[in-house]
């Protein structure tokens, strides 16, 4: 099944009518994702990539019936074009655009309080894929395979790194999300596991966090308490030095906490087996799992 | 982005917080031409940089004389102080700030920072002033009060009364933490710290020192907060990485390195340790790299005379490898290489990108998977890979 994004996902782009929105909008539609319509305000009437463009998420969702949106908003107008997809139906909310003010962020989240049933993924990640059937942002289609293998992760490219060592080895994927580099965000490791812990397609999962944050301290929580699938991560930061911000907004170490060293000691008491090597996420999953590869093949 | 004292006071007395009088100088000649103007001969000087532990390091003197001011103005401005950014070394007091001192009775503390577990901003309170925070907090955790709040909302003055009330403090900081609150949503803060928050014998309320750090983010929306930027106080290669769209963060070792992807850089930097390696930076060049930011992005890390060996890491996804490749070899036309280079590529085009490198006249040490990439460039260094 996958989950959140699946064939049934019918999607459009806020932004589509600039660069980014458009390229991608392109990418999605050729990788096979129900692309049905996007929205730039004052360019309603237009076409975009095949498809048409509306001047309000509402007129999009009353013309296509939306259920989903992948934002390519400039940050300062991004956590408006939140509100108004939410506002308007959409019940699955991908944003990939970087650079927006934490506060933003905060009020953005406090306004989806009274839509308890919208998911909100990013920002400043790079969407959700279900391999085979639904691509929604900007991660390459091919390197990904259809399998049993569910992957959450904060980083980008790392993320693609990851995932095309797990499709050389025949390790599948069910969905990949990435949940963001930012400090306030949408869905978290644990909102992920949720859910892949009623996925029966997911058998196993591999985590990819980095300093800064206790979201995967909270991941490790919930692991022991309650998912008994199979585990696997690789944190980036080890050598990060203390109050840099390393590119991502929420990859700090401040004040002591969110160091790579304590989130790997945290994940591997909860029986998570966490890579040391961002160049054997792979074969950590591998030897974690002999028996599912020698199944596949 | 950090403030100075002065600049984080100037802000606060716009928002009708209350600060001593004072300004600022950058000589002895200007120190006493503000003196005069303020109402009081007993003054303090301090340092204004954006170090903290000015105090213990001699940045910050009381004054009662003229003699006394030229003394502490000249010698302050005279201080190497050290700063997290310049490691090892320091930085010159370039200005100080006089000011008249404050009637203190009692040190409060208050900071405000976004709690991003509650995805709330939050403040943090205590009767403890003066002293360093997180030492209170290892210390007596009890006496810390956290306050979070809506941002939308700002700080309700009902429930700053009831913090007030309870501490037995007077009523008039009501006001004074409120308005904190506004400060700290009005300007994207991403830390404000009140450090001491005092209450005089009248019951007056000062703030002696006042610490702002505005987030990175949440600078787009106020441009004008932009000049108040110290770049003396910034790693230089910071600011050049960030004008042309990179991301970067000097370390100390000696293997440069160049990534697409903050998360992929940083799993570098770990991979290049882990090969017996150390890196001498963070670099993230971004989603699209263009022969112009390639350029910029070598040349910003051989400025740093210890790097011996630099590592190209590139997962293209969108970005095709040939392309990159194509930047790559432009770029080292313009930049000379003078240690030695190992690009990886992996990703869209891997093969043609591969296929650009290897015909290019530059010397280029290729690898295609990570491991053999981090050995490759130790052993370029070492003669031999360190494991």
């Amino acid at each position: 099944m996958g989950i959140l994004a699946n064939k049934n996902t019918r999607l459009i782009v806020q932004g589509i009518t600039g660069s980014a929105g458009r390229f991608h909008a392109k990418q999605m539609l050729e990788y096979g994702t129900r692309l049905v319509g996007g929205v730039t305000p004052g360019r309603g009437g237009e076409t975009a990539e095949g498809v048409p463009v509306f001047n309000t998420v509402q007129e999009a969702v009353q013309n296509t019936g939306a259920n989903a949106t992948v934002i390519y908003v400039p940050a300062l107008f991004a956590s408006d074009a939140v509100m108004e997809a939410a506002s308007a139906g959409i019940k699955l909310i991908v944003v990939i655009t970087e650079g927006i003010p934490p506060l933003d962020m905060i009020r953005v989240k406090l306004f989806l309080e009274k839509f308890p049933d919208v998911r909100l993924i990013g920002p400043n990640c790079p969407g959700i894929i279900t391999p085979g059937e639904c691509k929604i942002g900007i991660m390459p289609g091919y390197i990904h395979q259809r399998g049993p293998v569910g992957v959450i992760s904060r980083s980008g490219t790392l993320t693609y790194e990851a995932v095309w060592q797990l499709t050389q080895l025949g390790l599948g994927q069910s969905t990949c999300i990435g949940i963001g580099g930012d400090p306030v965000q949408g869905m978290n490791f644990v909102d992920c596991l949720e859910l892949f812990r009623s996925d029966a397609e997911t058998e196993a999962v591999v985590l990819i966090g980095e300093i800064g944050g206790s979201a995967e301290e909270q991941a490790a929580a919930y692991i022991e308490k309650d998912f008994k699938k199979p585990v696997i991560a690789f944190i980036a930061g080890l050598t990060a030095p203390p109050g840099k911000r390393m590119g991502h907004a929420g990859a700090i170490i401040s004040g002591g906490s969110g160091k790579a060293e304590d989130k790997i000691a945290r994940l591997e008491r909860a029986g998570v087996t966490v890579s040391r090597s961002p160049a054997e996420i792979g074969n950590t999953l591998k030897e974690r799992l002999s028996y599912l590869v020698k199944r596949i093949s | 982005m950090k403030l100075h004292e002065y600049q984080a006071k100037e802000l606060l007395a716009k928002f009708g917080l209350p600060i001593q009088s004072g300004g600022v100088a950058e000589s002895v000649e200007e120190a006493l031409e503000v003196a005069k103007k303020l109402a009081s001969r007993e003054l303090v000087v301090k340092a204004q940089v954006h170090a903290g532990g000015r105090g213990k390091a001699g940045g910050i003197a009381l004054v009662s004389s003229e003699a006394e001011l030229k003394d502490a103005a000249k010698r302050i401005l005279a201080l190497k102080l050290k700063t997290a950014q310049t490691a090892g070394e320091g930085i010159r007091v370039s200005k100080i700030l006089i000011e008249t001192r404050a009637d203190i009775v009692k040190e409060l503390y208050l900071g405000i920072t976004i709690d991003r577990e509650r995805g709330l901003p939050c403040i943090i309170f205590s009767t403890s002033g003066g002293m360093e925070i997180e030492e209170l907090a290892r210390r007596s955790p009890e006496k810390i009060i956290k306050l979070h709040f809506d941002p939308v909302i700002g700080l309700a003055e009902f429930r700053a009364r009831e913090l007030v009330l309870s501490q037995g403090l007077p009523l008039v900081l009501v006001q004074v933490i409120t308005r904190l609150a506004k400060v700290f949503v009005d300007l994207d803060c991403s830390l404000l710290e009140i450090n001491p928050l005092a209450i005089g014998s009248k019951g007056q309320v000062t703030l002696v020192d006042a610490k702002i750090i505005l987030d990175d983010n949440g600078l787009a929306r106020h441009p004008e907060l932009e000049g108040l930027r110290d770049e003396k106080e910034e790693d230089s290669r910071e600011i050049e990485a960030s004008k042309f769209g990179l991301s970067y963060v000097g370390l100390d070792g000696t293997i440069g390195c160049m990534v697409n992807g903050a998360g992929l850089a940083m799993a570098t930097m770990d991979l290049i340790k882990l090969a017996g390696g150390e890196p001498a930076n963070f670099l993230d060049v971004g989603g699209s790299a263009t022969t112009e930011k390639v350029t910029a992005a070598f040349k910003i890390i051989l400025r740093d005379p210890r790097v011996k060996a630099v590592l190209v890491n590139i997962f293209g996804g969108i970005m095709k490898c040939d392309v990159i490749a194509q930047g790559i070899i432009d770029a080292l036309k313009e930049v000379k290489m003078t240690v030695p280079l190992v690009v990886r590529l992996e990703g869209t085009n891997v093969e043609k990108g591969k296929e650009l490198l290897k015909h290019s006249k530059i010397s280029i040490i290729t690898a295609s998977e990570l491991k053999e990439a981090a050995e490759k460039v130790v052993t370029s260094i070492h003669g031999h890979p360190r494991q």
